[in-house]
């Protein structure tokens, strides 16, 4: 179904952005997300481009996590349109998100606590040998081999990849999640709260993963509650209250104290005034 | 990489020490309990549980009495199997001695003889134009029937929400219900040779093993067994991960629904006949055969060979409370008091666990 909703950005049916697409990875307009009742997501119009890192900022339940959501089609949106890698995309659920290049941590993490570290990170597109539709032949070592390639690439430690998820501390599991993500090519990488429970170690090993994105031109969208963090890594901050986008800020043109203001909502940046 | 100290922390790992297999520790209870009806039989029956005890007889062990434990659970025992997937992805199916009922009755019908000791079999439930059919008319009709009433439960549990044990609870009722309808309460017998066969002598062992060793290979080596451990394990994350959810627990659940489908083959034919009342609480006793085997009831842990070695202790204990001379009142009272520890055992288990992450 959703796969003739995916028609190309100059087709005649598809809705258009306003404005250039150029070289704009994702977009987003009137985003928005309810509840019943409940408006954890109102109107969010957002867009990233090539190469740029987009950090997301914003109270607890401020919808950082619901916009998310959205994007990567674990939830069906209340309304809005979104764009992705130049097309306009109505994603029938996260693997079809996946598959068209957008690799997410998740702040619950979604790892599965009975299965082990490549299991978790090949966890629905596993490497199979032969294919029997759902009988198709898994490819543990395959899978073992390109795990340990993965962490390694990440700087990553784990003490032992066969472990389950579940005896690992909240720290491991977060370098799961995030090793999973870094093992995928994507073009576009979320990451909501990846070093919440890091150590300091664990979090300048993050940091360094998500230079590396930099260096290699991989946009990101970096959810963050770490002002420090986010003046280093990102290029624009997107601030969120309430449910809107209340101030899209060139991180230049900004400092921790003036993010501070407009999440708090002592300010409000003019074009979104109206709406707040 | 065994002595590597690596890892977050600079923590050590000595990969030597692992832990035993939940599966080990259920052996072991299989091994206890066999040693305590040894010890029982030579107090109280002087006489032993395990071993051959009769002069005309050769050999170590008391084979007959081996022979009757397993094929007595072994056709319990293939329904265990499918529901052994079902409780793998947290949920749960009540209606397998239902649709075993239903199915029996249904694929009976299509392997009944044309003739009774020279005389027309005027019992056949088609009439007598369909009598005599080739076997596998009977066999494919009860995979068939097996399959669907499991299709049911699954798209009723994927796409309504209602929880599994609503869902088969009614499955559990309608099929009763069908398996009564199907000839007004009669039962359904005289089959043919070739369906006599299906069930005959060791058969039920050789199937339930076949199906055992094949469902134990699905489950370890192929994502269908991924994607179930998966799902029982962190449903919300096996859906962020792209798996999907609904379709896979309808074809879980149809997996089901076919093994019991196998099950009511196997026993109509080693019983030659097939009756609306069969099959009662197999249900119960195949997920009693799983968790005794170690299958967590919250889903995502547990292994076939640990329903295999759960349905033996399920089989040793009957088995040694009839060669104790108990009544059978005891033995179901024991067989509930099992189950309930067993559930009691995985909880403790599973805390456990908890407290060492
Ligand atoms: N499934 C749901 N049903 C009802 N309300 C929800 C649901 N999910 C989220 N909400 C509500 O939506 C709002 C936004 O939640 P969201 O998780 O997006 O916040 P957040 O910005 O990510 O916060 P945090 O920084 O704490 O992670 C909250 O008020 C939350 O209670
Ligand atoms: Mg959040």
């Amino acid at each position: 179904m959703a796969s003739d909703m995916q028609t190309d950005i100059s087709g005649a049916n598809a809705p258009h952005p306003s404005g250039d697409i150029g070289d704009v990875v994702l977009r987003t307009e009137g985003l928005t997300k309810h509840y019943g009742g409940v408006h954890a997501l109102q109107d969010a119009s957002f867009e990233i481009r090539k190469g740029e890192h987009v950090a997301i900022m914003g109270d607890n339940g401020a919808g950082k996590s619901t916009f998310v959501r959205q994007i990567t089609a674990v939830e069906q949106r209340t309304g809005g349109k979104v764009w992705f890698d130049g097309r306009y995309v109505e994603f029938d659920g996260p693997l079809e998100a996946r598959e068209a290049g957008i690799e997410t941590v998740f702040q619950n993490l979604a790892l599965a606590d009975h299965l082990d570290v490549p299991d978790n990170l090949f966890l629905g597109r596993e490497k199979v040998l032969f294919k029997l539709g759902p009988f198709s032949i898994l490819d543990y070592k395959g899978m073992r081999e390109a795990t340990l390639a993965g962490l390694e690439k990440t700087g990553v430690k784990i003490p032992n990849i066969r472990n389950t998820i579940q005896h690992m501390s909240g720290g491991q599991r977060q370098c799961v999640a995030i090793a999973r993500t870094a093992t995928f090519h994507s073009k576009l990488t979320i990451m909501d709260e990846p070093t919440a429970a890091l150590g300091v170690q664990e979090t300048a090993q993050v940091e360094n993963i998500i230079r590396t994105l930099k260096e290699q031109g991989e946009p990101l969208i970096l959810i963050s509650h770490n002002m420090r963090q986010v003046m280093d890594l990102c290029d624009r901050i997107v601030v969120f209250r309430r449910g809107r986008v209340c101030a899209n800020l060139r991180k230049e043109e900004t400092d921790g104290q003036d993010v501070v203001s407009y999440i708090t909502g002592a300010k409000t940046q003019d074009q979104y005034a109206d709406a707040a | 990489m065994a002595e590597a100290t690596h890892g977050i922390g600079g923590l050590t790992f000595d990969a030597s020490k692992r832990n035993l297999p939940p599966e080990a520790g259920v052996a072991i209870a299989l091994v206890l309990i066999v040693v305590v009806f040894e010890v029982l039989g030579r107090i109280l029956m002087n006489d032993s549980f395990l071993f051959n005890t009769r002069e005309n007889i050769d050999g170590i062990f008391n084979v007959a009495r081996l022979q009757i434990i397993i094929l007595q659970v072994s056709i319990i025992g293939i329904i265990a199997l499918g529901v052994t997937q079902v409780i793998l992805t947290g949920g749960i199916d009540l209606s397998s001695g239902s649709i075993v009922a239903a199915t029996a009755m249904i694929a009976m019908s299509f392997a009944q003889v044309g003739e009774i000791n020279g005389m027309e079999n005027t019992r056949a439930v088609f009439g007598s134009g369909w009598v005599d059919l080739p076997v596998i008319l009977p066999v494919v009709v009860a995979l068939a029937c097996g399959m669907a009433a499991g299709l049911i439960n699954g798209l009723l549990i994927a796409y309504t929400g209602i929880p599994p044990f609503i869902a088969t609870l009614g499955m559990m009722v309608s099929a009763r219900g069908v398996a009564k309808w199907w000839t007004a309460g009669q039962p359904v017998s005289f089959p043919t040779e070739s369906y006599a066969a299906i069930g005959s002598g060791m058969m039920p062992v050789f199937v339930f093993v076949v199906l055992a060793i094949l469902f134990h290979l699905i489950l370890r080596y192929t994502v269908y067994g991924k994607h179930t451990y998966a799902i029982g394990s962190n449903e919300a994350a096996a859906r962020m991960s792209g798996i999907k959810v609904a379709r896979h627990k309808v074809l879980v659940y149809t997996i089901a629904g076919l093994l019991a489908g196998v099950a009511a083959l196997v026993l109509s034919s080693k019983n030659l006949t097939a009756q609306a009342g069969m099959g009662m609480m197999y249900e119960l006793d195949a997920i009693a055969m799983a968790v005794i085997g170690g299958i967590s009831l919250q889903g995502g842990r547990g292994s076939i060979p640990g329903t295999v070695l759960g349905a033996m202790i399920f089989g040793v204990i009957i088995s040694g409370f009839t060669f104790l001379r108990l009544d059978a009142y005891y033995q179901e009272m024991v067989k509930g008091a099992i189950i309930v520890g067993a559930v009691v055992l995985d909880q403790w288990r599973q805390r456990r666990a908890a407290a060492k992450a």
